[in-house]
């Protein structure tokens, strides 16, 4: 009996730790392949190069239009998607009534499983040519498009996260701003929204970190020029695209390989910065409304 | 009566908030939805394409992503509910813990390229699998590994310490109280992660781009390590390769429409077991 509880345990634990493993592998793979690029191009030259031209001879790499594109796209997905999610999860907590928010809120959590490609797809051929008649532009494929395409795609996510935040405030709050003669819109904006911030505040960061860290709809609709934008209505060229458009042709231990292996070692340091401040800010959420488990 | 006027203006605008990303989401699949029905029938989905992708049907790419998906699951669902077991029912209470708890919970949130590029350099290079089903599949499993642990620990979490306790008291040992105990009553949990991670993996392009996919292939895979084709990879590459984009953009249409159909399926499937789970937990 004994010896079998123990044989179970350790099956547990190496299953585990191989998990583990894999996950600890990515980081490692991340570093041991993106290195090397500094053998070739310091890293101030890297990052704050300002031409892109790893096919060329002598090859350049400098992927400071790529940051800039990837800035770009989210900055303007953010101002798409943070309003737009942010309103509809104060709508679904404060004015839906019990049987709207029963349909709504599954309906918003199942158009967050729509595949990025299908986003991508859409806006090659729906959005693109619209923005390209409206605002008579050369090419419908710019930072713009991408923008908005981005920022939709986005809205379920934090919508879905913000109500979650918002509906752990505690019902005593509400009551308590309700005596003291505030209406409905004032506990909303004094009482609700305060006390349920960071939790918002967490939705919204993991919401830009999945638009940076987003692949397939930049590839297809931000247009792939690698210059540094000045408008919205220029092409330009993400991070992520830049390695999905590039890596088919990088020759295996080339720079070039080892360059798209380091700006996806940038990515995902991004992202994981992204990610802390966000757990960070929830835990911190989670103790303020005494929910800390 | 300011103060009401204020309040009237507020609301307006979340009014507007929700219908306007309604409308939008809407849109998408209206117009995939309408102008993909034209080309869906029974040849579509059994035919495989001619003529260079101008003909024909997608029956390739469904098969494909079936595979790429049963095999990522095949593989990540063992390790992924393992790994959330020994986390919530054997592991010490201990800093190390929670340092995994947290990477995990962090890889969650790496882009999946990212994942891409590791399948590149490990699987399709450095153990030689090669553009293959088996590279995909690795690939896909290990992107929704820290789901799938974190979606299983939460289940296990949920299951209240009473009635374990109630089991050890009966006499039961630890594994006997996880086998018969935690796991069937947290599974509705843990399939609700399962089915949710099936949908991810069937709509991923990125990792397996340089892992898996293919653009063109006239048989059907024959083994583990052929290369496939996928839906998802398949609408990209008629939207971006080829001659005639008109004809492709039809297909492209009748390929997302197969996969919306299916994500939105498991999705949705997901969230009516969560919910009935959820008022069974209250009720």
């Amino acid at each position: 009996m004994r010896i079998k509880e123990t044989i179970y345990k350790w099956i547990f634990t190496i299953f585990a730790f191989a998990s583990l493993l894999f996950l600890v592998g990515i980081v490692v793979v991340l570093f041991k392949e993106g290195l090397p690029i500094f053998k070739h191009v310091k890293l101030v030259a890297f990052l704050f190069g300002k031409s892109w031209y790893p096919t060329y001879e002598p090859a350049e790499y400098g992927i400071l239009p790529l940051i800039m594109g990837s800035v770009w796209v989210t900055v303007g997905a953010v101002l798409v998607s943070v309003p737009l999610g942010v309103g509809s999860a104060l709508y679904l907590d404060e004015l839906a009534s019990y049987k709207q928010k029963a349909i709504l809120k599954p309906i918003i959590e199942i158009l967050a499983s729509i595949p990025s490609i299908v986003f991508g797809f859409f806006g090659m051929v729906i959005v693109a040519p619209l923005i390209q008649r409206i605002f008579k532009l050369p090419v419908g494929l710019c930072a713009l498009t991408a923008s908005i395409i981005l920022g939709v795609m986005a809205i379920p996510t934090i919508c879905s996260l913000a109500e979650d935040a918002l509906s752990y405030v505690p019902r005593s709050f509400r009551e308590a701003s309700f005596a003291l003669g505030a209406n409905r819109w004032q506990t909303l904006t004094k009482v609700v929204v305060p006390a349920a911030g960071s939790g918002v505040s967490t939705s919204i960061i993991l919401g830009v970190s999945r638009i940076v860290g987003e692949t397939m709809t930049v590839l297809m609709v931000s247009g792939g020029a690698a210059m540094i934008p000045v408008s919205f209505f220029q092409p330009v060229r993400p991070m992520t695209a830049t390695i999905a458009a590039e890596m088919g042709e990088a020759a295996m231990g080339s720079a070039h390989y080892h360059a798209l292996f380091a700006i996806g070692l940038i990515l995902f340091l991004v992202t994981l910065v992204f990610n802390i401040i966000a757990e960070l800010i929830s835990r911190r959420f989670r103790i303020k409304l005494g929910l800390n488990r | 009566m300011k103060k009401d006027n204020i309040q009237n203006l507020g609301f307006l605008v979340l009014f507007l908030c929700i219908v306007i990303t309604l409308f939008f989401l809407g849109t998408i699949i209206f117009f995939v939805v309408v102008r993909g029905a034209k080309v869906i029938s029974l040849s579509f989905l059994f035919e495989a394409p001619r003529r260079a992708m101008t003909e024909g049907g997608v029956a390739p790419a469904i098969i494909g992503t079936f595979y790429l998906t049963l095999g990522a699951i095949i593989f990540a669902l063992p390790l992924g509910v393992a790994c959330a077991i020994y986390l919530c029912e054997y592991s010490p209470k201990s800093f190390v813990v929670n340092i995994i708890r947290m990477s995990i919970n962090n890889l969650a949130g790496v882009p999946s390229v990212v994942f891409g590029l590791f399948g590149l350099a490990v699987f399709v290079k450095f153990f030689n699998f090669g553009v293959s089903i088996l590279s995909g599949s690795l690939t896909l499993g290990i992107l929704v590994l820290p789901s799938i642990i974190s979606a299983s620990q939460e289940a296990l979490l949920a299951v209240p310490r009473s009635i374990r306790e109630a089991s050890l008291s009966l006499g039961a040992s630890s594994w006997q109280t996880i086998k018969k105990i935690v796991i069937p009553t947290a599974l509705p949990g843990i399939l609700t992660g399962v089915i949710l991670s099936i949908g991810r993996i069937a709509g991923e392009t990125a990792p397996i781009m340089f892992t898996a996919a293919t653009f063109y292939i006239k048989k059907y895979p024959s083994s583990i390590f052929s290369e496939v084709m996928v839906l998802p990879y398949h609408i990209y590459a008629l939207m971006t390769e080829g001659t005639h984009p008109d004809k492709q953009t039809a297909i492209a249409y009748g390929c997302a429409l197969i996969l919306l159909i299916l994500v939105l399926f498991v999705s949705a499937l997901a969230i009516v077991i969560r919910q009935r789970q959820r008022s069974y937990h209250h009720a």
